[in-house]
């Protein structure tokens, strides 16, 4: 039940924030806070109090949800929570107050139609990670997409049309190619079984032919593969990224991209295992190139926002090769880079806003020199340029690290080239520091340095990404289970 | 004919009724609120009827099932939302108001004569009532060079749509000596005395006909000129209640008959089918004017229902069935929002008219912006599941080229349903010349927008009592 009221707090906090913001703006961004706030408590009491008792008795999901919603086609509303849902319903709730927190004086046309939209992607993504039933799910995804655009089209810069175009064609396209999978999914276990369900677990074990195996996976690929992104279909991401306000960027990139891995590992890998085995070595392919490509991209970026668009294309290109490696090890990886990545990018995404806000730039070569001027917004961009090239204690070198060794075992040659990726990450995230921060003042920039809340929000990032990455423990106990119904997908 | 039958005609009777009253009202004294308010009220009772009247069939022409009821209420349901909007739009116009309202009673009940009709007689009689009506409801305002262009476009085309319609139907007779449905299932079942040399031809050709009143692609020329042209409410009522009661005769006509056990047919449908969503998607894409876009769109939306239409299974009527509830609800909240930005001389038929209206009017651009999700397919609405529909109706049939067709055609249409949008939410420029809305006249047409709102996203969101509906209705004819 609780699950529920996560989304109802969720959505009801976005009416309720779109309707009030006419008596004052400043209301509407208090309701929008309030709302993601109690909806993280609630996740953090589930976290703490259901762990222990579910495991007690042994259920697959520690919180379960199951109506009727259009018996006629077999579609159940059916939500599940697991360990790893569990994560990653964290990092959106978390994301989502930094989201609204930073957005507090960016935006201020049309706040209520504002928060809204923001709160109704949270909306969407909680149910992206949450729908155990595959049209739920489906919804669900499509769901993020209309918020998105209006966030891209509205309060976006010079060029936001055309990236707000581009972004919802690719996702949407995508998304009706794993509408008719999910479909030809339904028809195929209707004809082995004779019942029409979305059903999640019933549909695990479906027959199919190999070859229709095969064109099935490749439809729901094709979804995820757009929202990760993987490349090459990742050319709308640096684009809308240019062009979007930062709090948009945050969750374009940190949590999207958590979407579509986190629907990777749920629904790809066990719903067609064999076909996933079958393309694995495609994929990983696909892979390195991301990860190489991207990294030599956002060496030759001069703009801020597009820099830090190419270094997530290459952390997600980790987070591909983790999934698709086949080890277990790597996969946890993968989850760990999803959450190091989604608060270190976004992290960098506030930095390069904080910058533009002070500078009316982005362009790197405008910059120089500033850390005399602003030594704590200097200080923390270092720290998260350096868990963005990976460096040890911080989350992103647990995630990475993991991510080599498992695949290591398994493909030597892919985990010997995807290092070097490691190694391209210092260049372009060194080159940031250096040229923003270090150098002459050319410019004689004078610039107030973090205002309070600025450094509260970066504050708790950095303690985010610090525990991660000292005490990564709970992580991978909370996804034990999950890593395990994995592994047995594998074998 | 005894008591059962004429109270089982009842929602046809009273539409009829009603405009002899009218008629005879505006013979007593002329006054536009009276020939409003009796039309609505004889809409209403109309729609109310169908859930009371009996099913039965009406001598051999007129079937009164269940399927015909539920389209019937489906179609005054519409005729009312549209008497609605009218009236304000009328009122700020030149010259006689009343007898729009006489014409809109006609076409209806052409129209839910189609929704009913088991025969070739009743489908050729409830085809000219609506033409007929059309005609001068379109170039209503006669004085004004647009509508009267599109009033002879239409009547010229319409008309000989329907010799092509009459040849048709006299080939199939010459063959097969039936005008019955029922008899002509029976007949092709049998597959006795079949002249392919006369009935293949007589099939096309009347499809050649049902094709020009729903604008399927390649006979659609005709639709953006009549709804850039016509009237706005009348705009409506030719994408929605013409277009409907029209599908609604296909479909039976389809699942009754047998057709799909053709596949020369079913190819012919298919080569439509495709023509219709590449043409739609692709020419609405050249285009700034919204009545023109939206003309564009429905013949896409024709095209996609057609998809359904082939797959010919219970899971393709359903899909019919649920389409078509949505598309009138979709269309006509959005020609009801062109209707209010309409100023007394031209119609908001312009993309500049829209650019900015969030910052004016935010209630009637969120309404909008609804309106053409849904008509994109996007969830919370309506549009979303109709569009779901169609595709698994198309996946469980196995026609993936149909259906690959439909993905990648609706993928290109976002593209402009998402112009309109971007355009109701740019900042406003300040120089741009926007015209004066009418005074607001009628607030039944801001109720109508509201009621259709909450059916979009209620039939979005949990479809499941119309689902239910549309189940009982369509078991009639299958």
């Amino acid at each position: 039940m609780i699950l529920v009221w996560l989304l109802v707090v969720l959505l009801g906090g976005g009416v309720l924030a779109g309707l009030f913001a006419r008596l004052h703006p400043l209301l509407s961004r208090s309701i929008a806070l309030v709302a993601v706030i109690v909806d993280l408590v609630l996740a953090l009491i589930l976290a703490v109090c259901d762990f222990g008792a579910a495991h007690a008795v042994g259920s697959r999901w520690l919180e379960e949800v199951n109506w009727s919603w259009i018996p006629q086609s077999g579609i159940q509303f059916h939500l599940g929570l697991d360990g790893l849902s569990l994560l990653l319903v964290l990092l959106t709730l978390f994301l989502g107050m930094v989201a609204v927190l930073i957005s507090w004086s960016d935006i201020t046309t049309a706040v209520g139609f504002y928060h809204f939209h923001l709160l109704l992607i949270l909306g969407g993504i909680l149910g992206v990670l949450l729908s155990l039933d595959l049209f739920l799910f489906y919804f669900s995804w499509e769901l993020m997409l209309v918020p998105m655009y209006f966030l891209i089209s509205i309060w976006g810069r010079e060029r936001r049309t055309y990236a707000a175009i581009q972004f919802f064609l690719f996702t949407q396209l995508s998304g009706l190619l794993m509408l008719i999978a999910i479909l030809a999914l339904y028809f195929a276990h209707h004809q082995a079984t004779g019942i029409y369900t979305f059903e999640y677990q019933d549909l695990l074990g479906t027959q199919l032919s190999p070859h229709m195996a095969m064109w099935i996976m490749l439809g729901f690929f094709a979804a995820f593969a757009v929202k990760l992104p993987v490349f090459p279909f990742h050319t709308w991401l640096p684009d809308a990224c240019a062009e979007a306000s930062t709090a948009t960027n945050l969750v374009l990139t940190s949590l999207m991209a958590a979407t579509a891995a986190y629907a990777m590992v749920r629904f790809l890998l066990p719903l067609f295992p064999d076909a996933a085995r079958a393309i694995a070595p495609v994929i990983i392919v696909l892979a390195i190139i991301g990860i190489l490509y991207s990294a030599v991209l956002a060496f030759s970026q001069t703009d801020l926002m597009r820099l830090i668009a190419y270094a997530s294309i290459g952390h997600l290109g980790f987070v591909l090769l983790g999934i698709f490696s086949g080890s277990p090890l790597a996969l946890q990886g993968a989850v760990m880079t999803v959450l190091a990545h989604g608060v270190s990018i976004g992290a960098l995404f506030l930095i390069a806003g904080a910058l533009e806000k002070r500078l009316h730039s982005r362009e790197i070569e405008t910059m120089g020199g500033l850390w005399d001027t602003m030594p704590r917004l200097g200080g923390v961009a270092l720290f998260f340029a350096l868990a963005a090239l990976g460096l040890p204690g911080l989350g992103d070198f647990i995630g990475e690290f993991l991510i080599l060794i498992g695949t290591y075992q398994v493909h030597i040659a892919a985990a010997a080239v995807a290092a070097c990726g490691v190694l391209a990450a210092t260049f372009y995230a060194l080159r940031f520091v250096q040229y923003a921060f270090q150098g002459s003042n050319l410019h004689s920039w004078r610039l107030p340095d973090l205002n309070l809340r600025e450094a509260t929000v970066l504050g708790a990032l950095m303690i985010a990404l610090l525990w991660l990455g000292l005490y990564p423990q709970p992580v991978f106990r909370t996804l034990a289970q999950t890593a395990s119904h994995a592994q047995a997908f594998w074998r | 004919m005894d008591a059962i039958r004429l109270i089982s005609l009842s929602p046809l009777l009273i539409v009829a009724a009603t405009s002899v009253a009218v008629l005879l009202a505006i013979a007593i004294r002329r006054n536009h609120a009276v020939a409003f308010g009796l039309t609505l009220a004889g809409l209403a009772a109309s729609f109310c009827s169908t859930f009371f009247t009996p099913p039965s069939q009406v001598t051999q022409l007129l079937l009164i099932d269940r399927y015909a009821l539920f389209f019937m209420g489906l179609l005054t349901a519409a005729s009312f939302s549209i008497t609605l909007s009218a009236y304000g739009y009328l009122a700020a116009r030149e010259g006689n108001k009343e007898e729009f309202y006489v014409l809109l009673l006609v076409a209806t009940l052409g129209a839910m004569a189609l929704a009913a009709s088991g025969h070739f007689a009743s489908l050729f009689l409830g085809i000219e009532i609506l033409s007929v009506a059309l005609y001068g409801l379109i170039a209503y305002l006669r004085e004004r060079p647009l509508p009267l262009e599109a009033g002879i476009k239409y009547l010229v085309l319409a008309g000989s749509s329907s010799a092509f319609l009459a040849f048709g139907i006299a080939l199939v007779y010459a063959d097969l000596g039936a005008l019955d449905f029922a008899k002509v299932a029976q007949l092709l079942a049998a597959q006795r005395s079949m002249n392919l040399e006369l009935l293949l031809p007589g099939t096309v050709l009347i499809l050649t006909g049902i094709g020009f009143k729903l604008a399927l692609a390649p006979f659609h020329m005709w639709t953006p000129d009549v709804y850039e042209g016509a009237p706005t409410p009348v705009t409506a009522f030719v994408a929605t209640v013409s277009k409907g009661g029209m599908f609604a005769l296909l479909l039976r006509y389809f699942s009754q008959s047998g057709a799909n056990r053709f596949p020369r047919l079913l190819l012919v449908l298919s080569i439509i089918a495709i023509a219709s969503m590449l043409a739609g998607n692709l020419l609405a894409l050249f285009s700034s004017n919204v009545k023109r876009i939206l003309a564009y769109s429905s013949i896409a939306h024709m095209g996609y229902l057609l998809v359904a239409l082939e797959a010919s299974s219970r899971l393709g009527t359903n899909a019919v069935a649920f389409y078509l509830v949505a598309y009138f609800a979709m269309t006509l909240g959005a020609f009801g929002v062109v209707t209010v930005l309409s100023s007394a001389q031209r119609d908001a038929d312009q993309l500049d008219d829209y650019r900015g209206l969030f910052w004016r009017r935010p209630v009637l651009a969120l309404v909008f912006t609804a309106m053409l999700l849904s008509l994109a397919g996007i969830p919370l609405t309506a549009g979303f599941l109709a569009k779901f529909y169609i595709v698994a109706a198309g996946v469980a049939s196995q026609a993936w080229l149909l259906i690959l067709i439909l993905v990648i055609t609706s993928t290109i249409g976002l593209f402009y349903y998402l112009r309109v949008v971007t355009a109701l939410y740019q900042q406003p420029v300040s120089d741009v010349q926007v015209p004066e809305p009418l005074p607001r006249r009628a607030p039944g047409l801001s109720l109508v927008l509201a009621v259709l709102t909450v059916l979009l996203v209620w039939f979005g969101v949990y479809p499941t009592p119309l689902l239910r509906m549309i189940q009982s209705a369509i078991s009639s004819i299958l």
